[in-house]
């Protein structure tokens, strides 16, 4: 799809790099354009991608130490007073530790706070299951008011960390300290809120964001080979979902897949999945992602395959979900009952 | 009979060397912090605390709660030196399937008595096991050892308060006074000083002394048990990256990869 300027990775070498990076040129971005910016970090400066920010704009960052809860507050404060703050922790930090004054301070007061949860998913890796979070997406989606982005590579952290900064209300963004394909480019169009189909197909359709889009993508590609059209499409605002999108899909292919690099529950597929059973054509879907446990210590790379998160698992979960679609006639197929 | 405190030094070394050998395989981890806490793991688990490795879940054993959950290596180094499991497990750590995992897991790792993630939470923990031995009339102690950056984090304080409070005088903290963190200083980042006046008001038993001798340490911990009415913490002096010396209070030590290089380095300095 040209028009998405996606990079041809099926062709090419496929680079990679950790979102965190977008992070950090986002920011020197909005600095260098004159944004009265305030960045913070809880002493994690040194992996979560605020290092480069600080080097360049010292009086502009602000490091408070072990004190995540006192960020938030603080970032609360910075904002009512006007500054456009980004506050910076583990994504299970911000979205666990400081939770309860990220809803009570920030969201109760829908304050411009944007809140960057950096090691997300399963990219901690080996420090493994307390410091991986795969819960964050759900919990913060439950909040009222904020908008929850997961970028799939550190082109599009970029262009998510300038949104943010434009978007009213509070904004949680994911991102990765693993190094990631990178699939997008400075064309693909990129506003919070609507998703991009990234590949055409009528046979079934496959959401995802974060890292997990690559996989979909390499899935969609695997499935042609045995004669299927696969939609992909990139989610990377799970909340506000891009319904016409979602439901447009469910419409047109009859059966989705949704993949993330976090917990089955709540996250998009939980996003997905309540918009299709209220929608006027429940669809069968499939969610695909860690299933109610924690993460362990391995590479990045090997985790993804331990949890069952790669494009083979993606390809078997639309073989099953299609197996469960709607015939045409209306008459449901026959493994309809028995496959859950 | 127990080791003279030449021993104690000698074993020290070896477990230093252990968790740079650990560092070295899993290609990533804490090696500052780790250090700085080798001293106090050996007095703790060779000296001072009552413990059975062939029964690492023996009700009577004293506790302790790792609560800067990060230097796991040492204390998993301490563990299998103590005989808790095979010191060639050492080499799994960080690895997938591993019993070692990054953080601390009790269901994994025999001679885990709590399992920890988050700095800022251990010695709530450890308030809680002092509480049950109490009620029970259980005559162990439970030691909690923390970082001194970790005492940023507000919980540290829910706890102190608590501890004092219900005169938990089973508990004592043991705090890596390295004077380091992530980025950088704590006294550049978030001040802590002073930081035995801020245990002393909350009314703590303070003891400070350093973090690197071991007869230093014994005599604080039987200082602390001999406490009554009242919670102990020591604050234990020492240097971030101890022993290897272009780690010494580095702080991008708190969490470099270690190179082949690097390492043969540092195992010269702990020869
Ligand atoms: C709540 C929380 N905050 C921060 C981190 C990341 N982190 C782990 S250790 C550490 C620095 C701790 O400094 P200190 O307590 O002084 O430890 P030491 O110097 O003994 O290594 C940081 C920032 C985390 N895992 N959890
Ligand atoms: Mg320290």
């Amino acid at each position: 799809m040209a028009e998405m300027g996606l990079v041809d990775f099926h062709h090419s070498v496929v680079e990679t790099e950790a979102t965190n990076r977008g992070y950090e040129r986002g920011l020197i971005e909005l600095a260098e354009r004159g944004t009265d910016i305030i960045v913070m970090d809880a002493d994690l400066a040194g992996s979560s991608g605020t290092s480069g920010f600080r080097k360049r704009f010292p009086d502009r960052f602000l490091d408070i130490g072990l004190c995540e809860q006192d960020m938030i507050g603080t970032a609360a404060g910075l904002s009512l007073a006007g500054k456009c703050v980004f506050v910076t922790t583990h994504g299970m930090l911000a979205a666990g530790k400081a939770w309860d004054i990220i809803r009570s301070t920030i969201c109760y007061g829908s304050l411009n706070v944007n809140i960057c949860g950096a090691d997300a998913g399963l990219s901690a890796g080996a420090a493994g299951g307390s410091r991986q979070s795969l819960e964050d997406v759900a919990v913060m989606r439950t909040l009222p008011g904020m908008t929850v982005i997961v970028p799939t590579d550190a082109v599009e952290a970029r262009k998510a960390t300038v949104a943010a900064a434009r978007t009213p209300g509070p904004v949680y963004i994911r991102f990765a300290a693993a190094r990631v394909p990178i699939i997008t480019t400075n064309l693909t169009p990129f506003t919070i809120g609507q998703a991009g189909v990234y590949r055409q197909g009528d046979d079934a359709s496959v959401l995802s964001n974060g890292v997990m889009l690559y996989e979909a993508l390499k899935a969609a590609r695997l499935l042609e080979d045995e004669g299927l059209g696969v939609r992909v499409i990139n989610c990377h605002t799970v909340k506000p979902l891009d319904r016409a999108i979602v439901n447009r899909a469910a419409v047109e292919t009859g059966a989705l897949v949704t993949a993330e690099e976090g917990s089955t529950i709540g996250g998009l597929g939980g996003a997905v999945a309540e918009a299709l059973a209220q929608s006027s054509r429940p669809t069968p879907i499939k969610i695909v992602g860690i299933e109610d446990r924690f993460g362990e210590s391995g590479e990045h790379e090997q985790l993804l395959s331990h949890f069952g998160l790669t494009s083979r698992d993606i390809a078997s979960a639309v073989r099953e979900v299609m197996s469960r679609k709607r015939s045409p006639e209306g008459q449901d197929a026959e493994a309809a009952t028995d496959r859950v | 009979m127990s080791p003279t405190p030449m021993e104690l030094r000698d074993i020290a070394k070896i477990v230093r060397r252990d968790v740079l050998t650990m560092l070295l395989e899993a290609g990533s981890g804490h090696a500052g912090g780790s250090l700085s806490s080798v001293d106090i793991l050996v007095a703790l688990y060779w000296e001072v605390m009552r413990v059975r490795p062939d029964r690492p879940t023996w009700e009577e054993r004293d506790r302790l709660v790792l609560s800067k959950a990060h230097a796991a290596p040492a204390l998993y180094a301490a563990l299998a030196r103590r005989g808790y499991f095979d010191v060639k497990d050492l080499l799994t750590f960080r690895k997938l399937h591993t019993k070692l995992q990054g953080f601390p897991d009790m269901h994994k790792t025999p001679g885990i008595d709590a399992s920890v993630g988050s700095p800022g939470q251990g010695l709530s923990i450890a308030n809680g096991i002092a509480m049950a031995a109490k009620r029970d009339g259980r005559q162990h102690r439970i030691y909690c050892l923390m970082g001194d950056g970790e005492a940023h984090e507000g919980q540290v304080w829910e706890a102190g308060m608590t501890a004092a409070h219900h005169k938990l005088d089973n508990v004592c903290a043991i705090i890596d006074r390295n004077r380091m963190m992530g980025d950088g200083g704590t006294e550049d980042i978030v001040a802590l000083s002073p930081l035995e006046d801020k245990w002393r008001t909350f009314n703590w038993h303070v003891v400070e002394i350093d973090g690197h001798n071991v007869e230093q340490l014994t005599a604080a911990f039987s200082e602390a048990a001999s406490v009554k009415g009242q919670p102990t913490v020591v604050i234990a002096r020492t240097v971030k990256g101890k022993g290897v010396p272009f780690m010494e209070n580095k702080a991008e030590w708190h969490d470099r990869k270690l190179t082949e290089d690097l390492y043969e380095e540092a195992m010269k300095a702990l020869a």
